[in-house]
């Protein structure tokens, strides 16, 4: 992983690249010229959101292209497509926000909901728009349609060998479903601050889920994940058939799994996906916004120690290709690599525009919306826990009796008292350094703070996640990558049945 | 700050799409076609600490063809309701039925199941509200809830409100369309003493503003009930009885929904594959659907297929008398449909009720469950283990708050030990019920 350091546009209005003017060319071709309108007429559509008392405003344009197909009963029975798009904008005082959007984009409803936003205050100071910096950001992922490049064909012929590579591989298998999806979104941000910036974001994701029957015994297992590139790679990358072969797999194993044990256990956790431990446990306690309102666990702890030595969680948007990559935020900010946590210590927050100016701190570009329609809110991005120095052997061999797990369904946090859950989907019991029998899924429940305090061995295998996280807050779903190593949390409260 | 919205001129714009729509569709070659389309409109507020955090105003709309040519589908949507885009959206489902594979079951629902009778369930209320008095009312219920003592401070109070229109016509002449609205007030609020901060919730919702609460009976019972989870600590792990909140209970309803849904059963994705007959709950239980009951939540005269909707009785007397299907559902299991594309549409429960104080007393020494954290239902096997908190009882009297447990069992077992349902309904969603009593899960606490 790379460290960039935080850009402000004033600092860098001479060295954006040709990159990010082809990117705004691109971009105002797909969003303004439709309308009629250009980047120079956006000053103006800004102007009306820049009312008396208005201290800054911004323009978020957007367009995207949705499109899915689903296989079942081994037959691509069902696709769709579709198109989204439309532009919001906001005008901001102090800590008060006027919002309003339109699927239009034309110079009229810029003025309507311009003049709308900005009705939040009606009196005080009347700013001007500042002169547009256009923001350079290093690209992260390619500028790409991720949707072309592949026919009707090609993308049916990969659900169909999913389908044939799962079923072929255990008689058990009795259903086979499998999805094809990819999205093309192209956004645009013009902000009273002199924000100019503009990305093309691919996003493509293939899934595979199979039901296996044995003995009058029914169980799920799936297995998935993408990123930010083309359908293409996909198809390259043979995804089909990896992904096929680890739900039957994971099917199979829960056929055999045992009830889980209820209590306090030691835990390790499994590379990679787990690491939704830290996006529960640590990461939305880290979010600005429920620090500056003093409503997190974390709140006031910074500089303090809110995990064990050895810890160190970061929030890295710029992967190259990753699910939660960004190349620029949703206010333009260019992503970022920003330490949360380092050896234990709290050391950092993530950031949009409004949070960090009122904490007096620096935007971290985790400005994040589910569109157009949504208001932006401090998010994550990729949160992950760094590699340590353990063998992943030792850590298993080092547990008396525990739980072993190393596939989550989903996970929730109350970010106020710190209490957080996290469902397995695969586990097993271990029992002597061991790993013994499979055992059902149970929901683990613990508190942030705590929890982060008890990881005794952190394992050298660091593993990113296979891209299929979507997180929601406020009712807002974004795509998010997470990514661990191995890692031992001395004690957490397993909701098994097996008293 | 504030848009105008004619809903019944809305209404008739959303009518002549969607015939376009199914016109267009024809002419380039469906064999038949369905559309839905809609559009809302909204206003939200939210204050904190007594001053104006957000004001955002919201209109949605949408429209979606779905396209049959023989037994291939194709389906496309659009936020851009132009005549161009209207034509692209169509094109595209039409050139997606061309690849996709044929399916015996696909197409729409039988003409002679389309719905005849279409009453105004009188679900559209909307609001002459200004920003300034949506902002008064959410001011005032925080302020209800920030003066009570022990609060520390608020998470905020929101009110929003919207009407909206939705429309669905296919190609056997059936066009549906219904005009609605939905009003809500929530506020959310922290307290703290030394073992920490908590918080909680409450809100009202309704579809006619007049049958809101009084915002500041909602900051007060947001203040009630968090200042009561101050102080808690960890139930001991063991088997025991858990007392179900309403607002919980009905998720209970929403996982059994989930598992008789056609969807989940043609995929062999249930616990309650091939158990039409079978006794799911003690025999005093039954549960019934109300569609066309005036204002309330979720009514209408017909489902996402056009299909008239009707009273089904999903359990009668304990045993599972109908599965939930929509019509391709129904097709793939062999069933006519129940009317219930798009899901179900206000449950009611019938059973002996009980107060919540002879609950606790039939429980005697348990937990009740205010919160649930997490996903944690698997409705496959119908294993159940989620995060929890809430209350431990004692010599069936409430004692002090509990956190950080889960809460496990298998969801067939927990509907069969279902011990008895609470007079407490809460009535603010589609699924009214009352607390549920079920007579052993296991607790893993500290």
């Amino acid at each position: 992983m790379t460290s960039t350091a935080p850009h402000l546009p004033s600092q860098v209005q001479s060295q954006s690249s040709a990159r990010d003017h082809d990117l705004l060319g691109q971009a105002s071709e797909i969003l303004l010229s439709p309308g009629g309108l250009g980047i120079d007429d956006l000053d103006a559509g800004l102007a009306h959101a820049l009312g008396p008392g208005i201290d800054y405003a911004d323009l978020y344009f957007q367009r995207s292209w949705h499109e899915g197909w689903v296989l079942e009963d081994g037959e691509v029975k069902e696709a769709s497509y579709n198109i989204d798009g439309g532009v919001g904008v906001r005008s901001m005082a102090g800590e008060k926000t006027g919002f309003a959007y339109s699927n239009q984009i034309s110079g009229e409803a810029l003025a309507e909901t311009g003049r709308t936003a900005s009705g939040i205050v009606r009196t005080g100071k009347q700013l001007g728009v500042a002169p547009r910096l256009v923001v350079t950001s290093d690209s992260r992922y390619g500028g790409i349609d991720p949707l072309s490049g592949l026919s009707a064909e090609d993308k049916i012929a990969m659900l169909k060998l999913a389908d044939r590579v799962a079923r072929a591989a255990d008689p058990s298998v009795s259903q086979v479903s499998a999805s094809l999806s990819g999205v093309h979104e192209v956004v645009l941000v013009r902000a009273s601050d002199g924000t100019l910036a503009a990305d093309i974001r691919p996003l493509v994701r293939f899934n595979v889920s199979v039901i296996a029957v044995r003995n009058g015994r029914r169980e799920r297992g799936s297995a998935g994940g993408g990123g930010r590139f083309a359908m293409a790679r996909l198809r390259d990358e043979n995804v089909a058939e990896t992904y096929a072969r680890e739900a039957v797999r994971q099917a199979l194993v829960n056929l055999e799994a045992v009830d889980a044990p209820a209590g306090q256990l030691p835990v390790v956790l499994g590379p990679g996906w787990p690491g939704i431990l830290l996006h529960e446990a640590v990461g939305h306690g880290l979010e600005g916004d429920f620090n500056r309102k003093g409503s997190s666990a974390f709140a006031g702890r910074m500089g303090q120690r809110v995990a064990a030595p050895g810890v160190t969680v970061v929030d890295d948007a710029t992967l190259a290709d990753r699910r939660g990559s960004m190349s620029i935020d949703d206010e333009g900010t260019p992503g970022q690599y920003t330490p949360l946590i380092e050896d234990g210590i709290l050391t950092g927050y993530m950031q949009d525009k409004l949070n960090a100016r009122l904490m007096g701190m620096a935007p971290t570009g985790n400005a994040r919306r589910e569109s157009f329609a949504h208001l932006p809110m401090p998010r994550m991005t990729n949160t992950c826990m760094l590699a340590g120095q353990d063998d992943p052997a030792d850590i298993l061999k080092s547990v008396k009796r525990g739980l072993y797990a190393v596939s989550f369904g989903g996970g929730q946090v109350d970010i106020t008292s710190g209490k957080f859950v996290f469902s397995a989907s695969e586990a097993y019991l271990i029992e002597d350094g061991r790993i013994t029998a499979p055992v059902k899924g149970a929901t683990l429940i613990g508190n942030g703070p705590e929890a982060m305090g008890r990881v005794s061995m952190i394992g050298h295998d660091m593993e990113l996640d296979t891209g299929i996280g979507v997180c929601g807050k406020e009712g807002q779903g974004v795509p998010v990558g997470v990514g661990q190593p191995t890692l031992k949390l001395d004690e957490l409260t397993i909701g098994g049945t097996q008293s | 700050m504030t848009q105008a919205f004619d809903a019944f001129h809305q209404q008739a714009l959303l009518e002549t799409r969607a015939n376009t729509a199914l016109a267009l569709a024809r002419s380039l070659g469906a064999d038949a076609c369905e559309v839905g389309a809609s559009v809302d409109q909204g206003v939200g507020v939210s204050v904190r600490e007594g001053e104006v955090e957000t004001v955002e105003l919201s209109r949605d709309q949408g429209i979606a063809v779905t396209v049959y040519i023989g037994a291939r589908k194709g389906s496309a949507s659009s936020t851009d309701a132009s005549d161009a885009s209207i034509r692209v959206v169509v094109e595209k489902a039409l050139a997606i039925a061309r690849h996709t594979g044929e399916d015996p079951a696909s197409g729409l629902a039988d003409a002679e199941l389309m719905a005849s009778e279409l009453p105004d369930l009188d679900v559209h209320h909307p609001w002459e509200l200004t920003t300034e008095a949506a902002i008064d009312m959410a001011l005032a219920c925080e302020a209800a809830g920030r003066e009570v003592a022990g609060i520390k401070s608020s998470d905020g109070a929101s009110l929003s409100s919207g009407e909206g229109v939705r429309v669905y016509a296919n190609s056997h002449g059936f066009l549906g369309s219904q005009r609605g609205s939905r009003h809500s007030l929530s506020c959310m609020l922290i307290a703290e003493d030394g073992s920490g901060m908590q918080r909680d919730y409450d809100y009202t919702t309704a579809r006619d503003p007049r049958h809101l609460l009084a915002p500041e009976q909602v900051g007060a019972s947001a203040a009630e009930r968090t200042l009561r989870r101050l102080g808690a600590g960890r139930p001991a792990t063991g088997r025991l009885p858990v007392l179900f909140d309403p607002s919980l209970a009905s998720g209970l309803v929403g996982s059994l929904m989930g598992a008789i849904a056609g969807g989940a059963l043609y995929r062999q994705a249930s616990f309650l594959c091939d158990r039409l007959g079978d006794a799911l709950f003690p025999e005093w239980f039954s549960l019934f659907e109300r569609p066309m009951e005036v204002g309330a939540m979720a009514s209408s005269p017909f489902d996402n297929d056009g299909v008239q909707t009707r009273d089904n009785v999903f359990i009668e007397n304990g045993r599972l008398a109908s599965y939930m299907l929509s019509a391709y559902s129904a097709r793939r299991l062999g069933m006519q449909s129940t009317g219930n594309a798009g899901g179900a549409r206000n449950l009611r429960i019938d059973a002996p009720l009980a107060s919540r104080d002879e609950l606790l007393a039939r429980m005697g020494r348990g937990v009740l469950v205010t919160e649930l954290m997490g996903q944690g239902v698997n409705a496959v096997t119908g294993d159940y283990s989620r995060g929890a908190a809430g209350f431990w009882v004692e010599d069936g009297k409430i004692q002090y708050p509990v956190e950080e447990f889960t809460i496990a069992g298998n969801l067939e077992a927990m509907l069969k030990g279902l011990v008895g349902v609470g007079s407490d309904t809460d009535t603010r969603g589609s699924i009214h019920t009352g607390s549920w009593l079920i007579d052993e899960m296991t607790i893993a606490g500290g």
